[in-house]
């Protein structure tokens, strides 16, 4: 009960999206109504070419966001633990930090061609950089008592950084894992409507051209629904793990 | 309790460090120290004397610059569980229950099982937490949370109990229930206790010598022999002679606070 009513306001975004489009306002063609477009929504599931294309680009989104994470976090642990790797990575990735990724598609383009490299690798470079602040700013704001404690309890210094770093950084590393995951669902979509044969991204891209709005705002609806969905539950998977946070 | 005569020696010991911002700082000053095993010695002082420093050196978490540290097992140069620490702000592993938090000290010692579930549930009871063993640290009050640091030291059996101003965190009520509870187990274990404080009542009550430190850079000003905790009287705070001894330590005590506060502490 309480949860419906949290989102009462969305139900009010679709019903006001329902009468602005029926009131004719704008066109049916700018804003399809909702209930036309939950329809088409139905329809287009039901052909079997939702399903096809969110694979192929959920498929290559994990990969790319898999390897982020995981070279991503052995960056971002090297640069905390190593003053050598520090100084060596950190100008690198502070230049880079307010680079729009997107921007790099095009060059991805040459690089990669059309297949499913070119997207992987952008979903990866979207999601490394928020993977290698997180795991970096997460050991490095360890309370340096805390190694000290585990050191006069008996643990060796490799003991501390698995036993305790990387524990005590848990909160941070979460939210760099929650945050790579919106930049994977952005840079799949949009990497897509620029390069891509199939995928959600390209479905809509495609959609637009054709001006098959309903089927467009359909597959955007999809998307958000992923989206938001992948979301709620790494919120429910972290929760369970940060169960010892106050 | 090894067979040894030493507590721990500090020989000739002097640490600096240089600030991010600032020129390089004296903070302690050859400071030369002999502690008897089974002796509650407090270090006491206003703050940024220094104090915790030595403690630190002592429990090898910083490199001894200059001097000699030694307890009966040899020169300090690492930490290790010989040395067991409980800091101001209990350090417990937050993601730990307090079972788990004093079972880590014991399975790095290699027990398993049983064996290190029976002894970490004695220590949680030696500190009157049973009850709460499956409790995280962040669902527990300050004083709680403090016992639960204490069982996780004491699990370890250390030589010698290392105190950062372990009461400084909790209101003034647990803070005279954990001190008598300290005084009853360490009576009863018999260990080494350093303990920096900077309240003189409460170096007066908890132990057998007090180091009265100066102001920066850190010297040991004064040695005093309290020995009050040697007493079984439960009024002792009240006595005419505790109150002196109190009033004599502060006196010494004053100058340097007052020097401190010159320095913009």
């Amino acid at each position: 009960m309480a949860t419906l009513l949290r989102y009462t306001p969305l139900l009010i975004v679709a019903l006001l999206w329902e009468l602005i489009s029926r009131s004719g306002l704008v066109s049916q063609q700018m804003l399809p109504a909702f209930s036309d477009v939950l329809r088409t929504l139905v329809e287009l599931a039901q052909s079997g070419d939702l399903l096809s294309n969110a694979v192929a680009s959920l498929g290559r989104a994990l990969l790319g966001f898999g390897l982020a994470v995981v070279l991503g976090g052995a960056l971002g642990a090297a640069m905390a633990l190593i003053p050598f790797v520090y100084r060596g990575i950190d100008p690198i990735v502070q230049i880079f930090y307010p680079l729009p990724k997107s921007a790099l598609i095009p060059l991805v383009l040459v690089w990669f061609g059309l297949g499913d490299k070119s997207k992987m690798f952008l979903v990866f470079l979207g999601c490394l950089q928020p993977m290698i602040l997180a795991t970096f700013n997460g050991l490095r704001g360890v309370d340096t008592i805390l190694g000290w404690s585990a050191r006069s309890l008996g643990a060796s210094r490799l003991e501390v950084v698995r036993e305790v770093l990387f524990p005590a950084a848990l909160p941070q590393l979460m939210t760099g894992l929650r945050t790579a995951l919106a930049f994977m669902f952005l840079l799949m979509v949009s990497s897509e409507l620029v390069i891509a044969t199939n995928g959600l991204g390209y479905l809509i891209g495609s959609f637009g051209d054709q001006g098959s709005y309903r089927e467009m705002f359909a597959t955007i609806l999809v998307v958000t629904g992923l989206g938001f969905a992948a979301d709620r539950a790494f919120l429910a998977w972290s929760g369970h793990l940060l169960r010892w946070r106050p | 309790m090894t067979g040894s005569s030493i507590g721990i020696e500090i020989e000739g010991v002097t640490h600096g460090y240089t600030p991010r911002s600032g020129k390089p700082t004296v903070a302690l000053d050859n400071i030369s120290l002999s502690i008897r095993p089974n002796e509650f010695h407090a270090l006491l002082g206003p703050s940024g004397c220094g104090k915790s420093t030595l403690l630190f050196l002592i429990g090898g978490f910083q490199k001894i610059q200059q001097g000699r540290i030694r307890t009966a097992r040899g020169d300090v140069t690492a930490p290790g569980p010989d040395r067991g620490i409980v800091f101001q702000n209990f350090a417990l592993f937050p993601w730990k229950t307090v079972i788990e938090n004093v079972r880590y000290g014991l399975e790095k010692k290699g027990l398993k099982g049983s064996e290190a579930e029976a002894r970490a549930k004695h220590y949680i009871d030696l500190v009157h937490l049973t009850g709460f063993e499956r409790s995280y640290p962040a669902q527990l009050s300050g004083g709680m949370q403090q016992r639960a640091a204490i069982a996780r030291t004491l699990a370890i059996d250390p030589d010698i109990l290392l105190m950062d101003e372990p009461f400084g965190a909790l209101d003034a009520q647990t803070r005279r229930i954990m001190q008598e509870e300290l005084l009853a187990i360490w009576r009863r274990t018999s260990k080494t206790v350093v303990f920096v404080t900077h309240d003189v009542a409460e170096a007066v009550f908890l132990a057998d010598t007090i180091s009265v430190m100066s102001a920066r850079p850190g010297r040991i000003k004064r040695l005093v022999q309290a020995e009050f905790n040697r007493s079984d009287d439960p009024h002792i705070h009240k006595s005419p002679a505790f109150a002196d001894m109190v009033e004599q330590v502060w006196d010494m005590v004053r100058d340097e606070v007052d020097q401190a506060r010159m320095q913009g502490h």
